[in-house]
């Protein structure tokens, strides 16, 4: 198949996945977005030919512009645009699981520091503020008091992008030190493990231990519950464990999925399972350009990315 | 610019030293600066050129 990947720095996870596409002799076209332009009608990127586009953006802007012009020109790519609007933003996204009915932390969203501060007081401390918009962990607080909440959402109305002035409130889960990240495709687990640290941040990107983690049969169905609610795709869904200790080998109650990401690094899965993690999500995109191609010859729109 | 097979070199564009890259770096790849860990970007590959990569920014990530 010829596949294109849209990016703009080629990190390890991007060559994880090219090494794969070349490897099983796909034609592959890179995208680099920076390069290009995109019109209403067409772009100056060379798509027409390809069986299926993979959005490998590492700039969330760039990934929800070019994903939503390249399917307004009927080329079959993944995520999906809606599924990128969704995950891009922690409200968004919050409550397309809530609407799902999946288990996610209590959250609230208030827009002037006075109600911001209400929101935390009505959850008490510890709570957390998050960016709406962001990743990595970045500018997440754990707010353990009122002095602490007022210096930091007065720090957010002065300092911030307006984006930061849209006050994401919520509750902070008890995790037994570690979460859950589990990649899926379309809903069905690839790989998982858990994140683990000291510090109430367990991202990768934080610098979090990894381990292999096996799902039960409940984490299973949340995910591709998690999936749905967002359209589908290729995802990191991040679960935490309820009702466990840290240190505690039992198995959790329950779990409840504070995110789902849309543009999902698989480094440190493809490391810290015995999952050749590459290799799966290459089967997912040969069966996604399949499909598509087989849509098109029945004269059907695109598929629904669903 | 390549030496042999398993290695190209390139020059730092930050401290003007040689450095040495894996044979299969590829354009747009983000390798760190051997010299001084900063983080460099594949500009093209004939010749071998490599720029400071951008700086992160606040929507980057997953």
């Amino acid at each position: 198949m010829r596949v294109g990947v849209l990016y703009s720095r080629i990190r390890r996870d991007e060559k994880l996945l090219l090494d794969e596409l070349r490897d099983r002799g796909h034609e592959v076209a890179k995208i680099d977005v920076r390069e290009e332009r995109f019109g209403l009608a067409s772009t100056t990127a060379a798509v027409d030919d390809l069986d299926i586009v993979v959005d490998r953006c590492l700039a969330t802007s760039r990934s929800l512009y070019a994903t939503r012009f390249l399917d307004s020109y009927g080329v079959p790519v993944v995520n999906a645009p809606e599924t990128g609007d969704v995950c891009a933003d922690k409200a968004r996204n919050s409550l397309a699981l809530a609407e799902a009915g999946v288990p996610t932390p209590a959250t609230e969203v208030a827009f002037t520091r006075e109600s911001a501060l209400d929101a935390v007081e009505s959850f008490g401390y510890p709570c957390v503020l998050k960016p709406v918009t962001g990743s990595w962990g970045r500018l997440m607080a754990k707010i353990d008091s009122r002095t602490a909440a007022e210096a930091i959402i007065e720090h957010k109305e002065t300092l911030g992008h307006y984006e930061h002035k849209v006050f994401y409130v919520q509750e902070f889960v008890e995790k037994p030190g570690r979460d859950v990240r589990v990649l899926a495709v379309d809903g069905e687990p690839i790989a998982a493990m858990t994140r683990s640290a000291d510090h109430w941040l367990t991202n990768a990107a934080k610098g979090g231990e990894t381990e292999p983690f096996a799902l039960d049969e409940r984490a299973t169905e949340l995910v591709e519950r998690a999936s749905d609610a967002v359209g589908g795709g290729m995802l990191g869904v991040d679960l935490m464990e309820v009702g466990v200790e840290a240190g505690d080998d039992a198995a959790a109650d329950d779990y409840t999925v504070h995110e789902v990401n849309h543009t999902v690094e698989f480094k440190a899965l493809d490391d810290a399972t015995d999952v050749d993690v590459p290799a799966r999500v290459v089967d997912w995109l040969e069966r996604r350009a399949a499909a598509a191609a087989n849509d098109a010859v029945d004269g059907d729109a695109p598929e629904a990315h669903t | 610019m390549a030496s042999d097979t398993d290695t190209l070199h390139a020059e730092d564009p930050i401290t003007g030293e040689e450095i040495e890259l894996p044979a299969d770096v590829e354009v747009g790849e983000i390798v760190d600066s051997p010299v001084t860990g900063t983080e460099l970007e594949v500009i093209s590959l004939d010749p071998l050129t490599l720029e400071e990569a951008p700086e992160l920014e606040e929507d980057w990530g997953e």
